[in-house]
């Protein structure tokens, strides 16, 4: 079925998208998993390990800034892009498209939240 | 200590505005709706209805009247349709959660092969990425055994189910108002009253006009009748002849609008567009030298498996929509021989909002569920404007010779605008609107450079040299 999957094939540690890059898509794992890895001061430090359906690069649609971390393949994979200007005119038309990608981001934030106090309790122990 | 209160959640925000009913015919818990069709239609509706509902905390239920198996070969279970996911619909479903799986995709497209009678010319998706799905509706041709592919319509209809719907293998043999609500009944004594009743049948089965019958104002979309039939070649051929690219075709032939093979897991499909096509277009069709090179042995095209005559909706139905009644997809409204599914996504997403979020009356209907269908229609309108120029430039081979100079000359630059490109990836695709592609036929920078290669092509009309590159 190599010919059936959607989007793109990435190799293994292949990026797909780099922190510093300016960006105007989105992405959707279709197979296979992707790492998310911010580089802060020389460290590379591994933020999310994302699977089949998960999506990533969305800041994009939202701000004019450049990619806050990169995002590289781990194993093959093979990722689905979503145009800015396709999906955007289309949440103009029906805004509730927007429902799924605020969701996940929500998700986001909670861990995010659970992450932060636990990185506190630590610093004060 | 103050106990923190409980703000209102992301789903009530987002739903807050539409939530004031401007009816008093509204789904309350305990709701019930019918769906009558399990394709496209039927599964959106019924997985957003759901979803909806569910946002809103409402308890609804959701029974799909469905007596096909799309898991079965063959016309059993099939839809009848060309089986094309557009590329905005892949990567809209794709925002939605909805990722349409590789054992569904016969095969991932990421180039358009325009033939015309003076030549062919590749075109190239902008990213060099599969965006667009080969599929087969039903589970394949006639006689198809084991087979590692899955349904299209059968996903869906199992992401419906996973939301909550139920799938009764029924046949509905009519709808009747009693006590101001809709009943279904069958063949075998089904007599169930629902409070909404969403019909989803497309236009190939007769049940639509039916709806005649409910008085709401109903009048059928008028259709045209097509031409569907698959090859079986084989996956190793079909790479080799085809690769992942769909064909399109722009050839002289009398009725004819367009024309594609279509290259799918081991078999390719060919669809006819046009007025009315007949067994005498499809032979002319089949005999042109452009189709025949899309065969291993071009003097010899192989017995297709399976054909069909399906009719496609070319203008929308009115009023496609009563008191708890609402007719999505092919049977209401559908884009111009183009992205049906796609179609089938918008319309039934915008009446499943419509019954969650505003209420079931026909009031109701007009002022929230007409608008979507309306601004399909009235692409339509270019796009049967659109389809007429594309006509006049098909009948005359240096116009053709035009376009292929320009496509060409536009996909061998690495870099820059592609506007002819770009015109014609849209209108094969139905990724666009055709607003959009009418949009940017306007363009300078499209007119001056077509000018140039129409003046060029009226002087080099000798020549009959193939132009562009092989797959």
């Amino acid at each position: 079925m190599k010919n059936s999957a959607l989007g793109r094939t990435y190799a293994d540690k292949e990026c797909i998208i780099r922190q510093g890059d300016v960006g105007d898509c989105m992405y959707v794992v279709q197979t296979g998993k992707v790492e998310v890895v911010r580089e802060e001061g020389g460290v590379e430090v591994l933020l999310a390990v994302l699977d089949e359906g998960d999506f990533f690069g969305e800041m994009a649609l939202f701000e004019q800034d450049v990619r806050s971390a990169s995002v590289c393949s781990r194993g093959e994979s093979r990722v689905l892009t979503v145009d800015k200007k396709t999906l955007l005119g289309r949440v103009q038309e029906d805004p509730s498209l927007a429902f799924n990608i605020l969701r996940t981001l929500s998700n986001r934030i909670r861990k995010l939240n659970a992450e932060l106090v636990r990185a506190r309790g630590r610093s004060r122990t | 200590m103050r106990k923190p209160q409980r703000g209102p959640s992301l789903a009530d925000s987002l739903t807050s505005l539409p939530q004031a009913k401007s009816s008093d015919l509204s789904l309350e818990d305990g709701s019930e709706i019918a769906v009558i069709g399990g394709g496209p239609a039927g599964s959106f509706f019924s997985y957003f209805v759901l979803g909806q509902a569910k946002r809103v905390g409402l308890d609804i239920r959701v029974d799909i009247y469905e007596p096909r198996r799309f898991d079965e070969s063959g016309p059993s279970g099939c839809n009848h349709c060309g089986g094309i996911i557009s590329e905005s619909l892949v990567q809209i479903l794709a925002a939605e959660g909805i990722n349409i799986p590789p054992d569904v995709v016969q095969r991932g497209i990421d180039s358009y092969m325009l033939h015309t009678d003076v030549g062919s010319i590749r075109i190239d998706t902008p990213l060099v990425e599969k965006r667009i799905a080969a599929v087969f509706r039903g589970a394949g041709p006639s006689g198809l055994g084991e087979s590692s592919w899955s349904s299209f319509d059968a996903y869906l209809l199992n992401l419906a189910v996973s939301k909550g719907a139920q799938v009764r293998r029924k046949l509905v043999s009519g709808v009747e108002f009693e006590a101001g609500r809709p009943h279904l009944r069958s063949p075998d004594g089904l007599n169930k009253g629902y409070d909404l009743v969403a019909v989803a049948t497309g236009v190939t089965s007769n049940f639509f006009q039916l709806i005649d019958d409910l008085e709401i104002g109903y009048r059928p979309p008028r259709t045209v009748k097509t031409f569907i039939c698959e090859f079986q070649l084989g996956s190793e051929t079909i790479q080799a002849q085809l690769g992942t690219s769909m064909h399109v075709f722009l050839l002289d032939i009398p009725g004819l609008e367009f024309a594609a093979v279509i290259p799918k897991g081991d078999y390719a499909t060919m669809c006819l567009l046009g007025h009315d096509i007949d067994n005498q277009m499809v032979e002319a069709f089949l005999a042109s030298p452009e189709v025949k090179g899309c065969f291993p042995n071009p003097e010899m095209i192989p017995e297709h498996v399976c054909f069909c005559f399906p009719r496609i909706n070319v203008q929308s139905a009115v009023q496609p929509f009563g008191d708890r009644v609402v007719l999505v997809g092919d049977c209401g409204v559908a884009r111009l021989y183009k992205d049906g599914i796609g179609s089938a996504y918008r319309t039934s997403k915008a009446a499943a909002k419509t019954a969650v979020l505003h209420g079931i009356a026909m009031e109701d209907f007009k002022q929230h569920y007409w608008p979507a269908c309306r601004t399909i229609a009235k692409d339509n309108r270019i796009g049967k404007f659109i389809f007429a120029f594309n006509h006049l430039f098909q009948g005359r081979r240096f116009s053709q010779r035009a376009v292929l100079r320009m496509t060409s000359w536009e996909q061998q630059k690495k870099e820059g605008p592609q506007f002819m490109s770009m015109v014609l990836w849209d209108l094969f695709t139905g990724s666009a609107p055709y607003r959009e592609i009418l949009r940017r036929t306007f363009h300078p920078s499209f007119w001056i450079p077509f000018a140039w290669n129409l003046v060029a092509a009226v002087f080099s009309r000798g020549g009959g040299k193939k132009i562009g590159r092989p797959l």
